[in-house]
């Protein structure tokens, strides 16, 4: 087995341990909850052992107690530091959720599909106003607001935590509503989104993919651009010119990829120099 | 300091940052808000709040 994809699994099984809550309908409220994982996993997923950082850091922003969470940024900043956007290749489970659904067969030619490069810039919209913004500024008269990402956006809260919770319990069905609606319809579309579209919500709707991504190019760990070569990603970049990007999510395919095809031909300056003299040379 | 210099520097910096947050956020009981927030199930989350 890749050691991606078991890492990924690993990461997934293990935030989402607590088995006991999926056959009771019932969350783990055991000290784990106090800290959280570096990627997307709700809270409420009847499975969940560890806390999710942006619903975290939206209840303490939204709250009457503190106006600025340390801890939560602090851990968001941390994490950042050393790891940069390689959470989202490797530490995310929504993001494995995302390939495991871009895996369906359903539709063809998926590769032909393109993201316009404005929807790209969503994610730091919502980052802005969802997660930071509302939470913070619209309170009402005890000084309590809402975490606005949670609330109306949020597919992992839908898929993980409201799907298997309301599934065991009728008095949660009974109180659904409008808004559940607006949020399944929204996570069906998103879910058709992955199908279609490699990672389809980390690249247009995700706000801790777009803060991880600030840190892309400085974190520790990054990769060599000198390892990549070739035109292999499935995040639509171009890896030589991008790895390490804001969108780059150090996935480190393009790298095994360069390491198959190229082999024995050099850096990738070389590959490059190579290529450009033969392209002269047929012209 | 040269950029690549600055560059190799900053994470270290930002690290050190995270860890006086953290330390900061821990010592004002920001661990329970965390906890108390997430051992309840959150209605907004499943989308009924
Ligand atoms: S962009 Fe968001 S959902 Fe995608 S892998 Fe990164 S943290 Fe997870
Ligand atoms: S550039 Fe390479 S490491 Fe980055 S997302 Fe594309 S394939 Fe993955």
């Amino acid at each position: 087995m890749k050691i991606r994809p078991l890492v990924q699994s690993l990461v997934l099984l293990g935030s989402n341990a607590y088995l006991k809550g999926f056959m009771g309908g019932r969350i783990y409220k055991g000290p784990l909850k106090g800290v959280c994982v570096p990627g997307l996993n709700c809270y409420s997923c009847p499975g969940a052992l560890f806390s999710c950082p942006l619903g975290s850091l939206q209840a303490i922003l939204a709250g009457w107690e503190y106006s600025f969470s340390f801890y939560v940024t602090g851990l968001l900043l941390g994490f950042g530091a050393i790891f940069g956007r390689f959470i989202c290749g490797f530490l995310c489970p929504f993001g494995l959720i995302q390939e495991l659904l871009h895996k369906i067969p359903l539709f063809k030619n998926k590769r032909a599909i393109k993201i316009p490069k404005f929807f790209l810039y969503i994610k730091y919209v919502i980052l802005a106003v969802f997660v930071v913004a509302l939470p913070v500024f619209a309170k009402g008269e005890f000084g309590v607001g809402y975490p606005a990402f949670c609330k109306f956006l949020c597919p992992a809260g839908t898929i993980e935590a409201g799907l298997p919770l309301l599934a065991g319990s009728e008095g949660l069905r009974k109180a659904a509503g409008a808004l559940f609606l607006w949020k399944a319809l929204l996570s069906a579309a998103v879910v058709v989104g992955c199908v279609v579209i490699y990672r389809f919500f980390c690249r247009v709707l995700c706000p801790l993919g777009a803060f991880y991504s600030f840190f892309n190019k400085i974190s520790l760990l990054r990769i060599d651009p000198d390892e990549v070569r070739g035109t292999f990603c499935k995040m639509g970049l171009n890896p030589v010119l991008e790895v390490n990007s804001l969108e780059c999510i150090r996935c480190g395919e393009c790298k095994a990829h360069a390491k198959r095809r190229f082999a024995g031909r050099g850096s990738s300056a070389e590959v490059m120099a190579n290529t450009t003299e033969q392209i002269i040379h047929s012209a | 300091m040269t950029r690549g210099k600055y560059l190799k520097c900053l994470p270290l910096v930002i690290l050190a940052v995270a860890g006086l947050f953290i330390a900061i956020g821990v010592t004002r009981g920001e661990v329970e808000a965390v906890l108390e927030k997430a051992v309840n199930i959150c209605l907004e989350c499943i989308g009924i709040g």
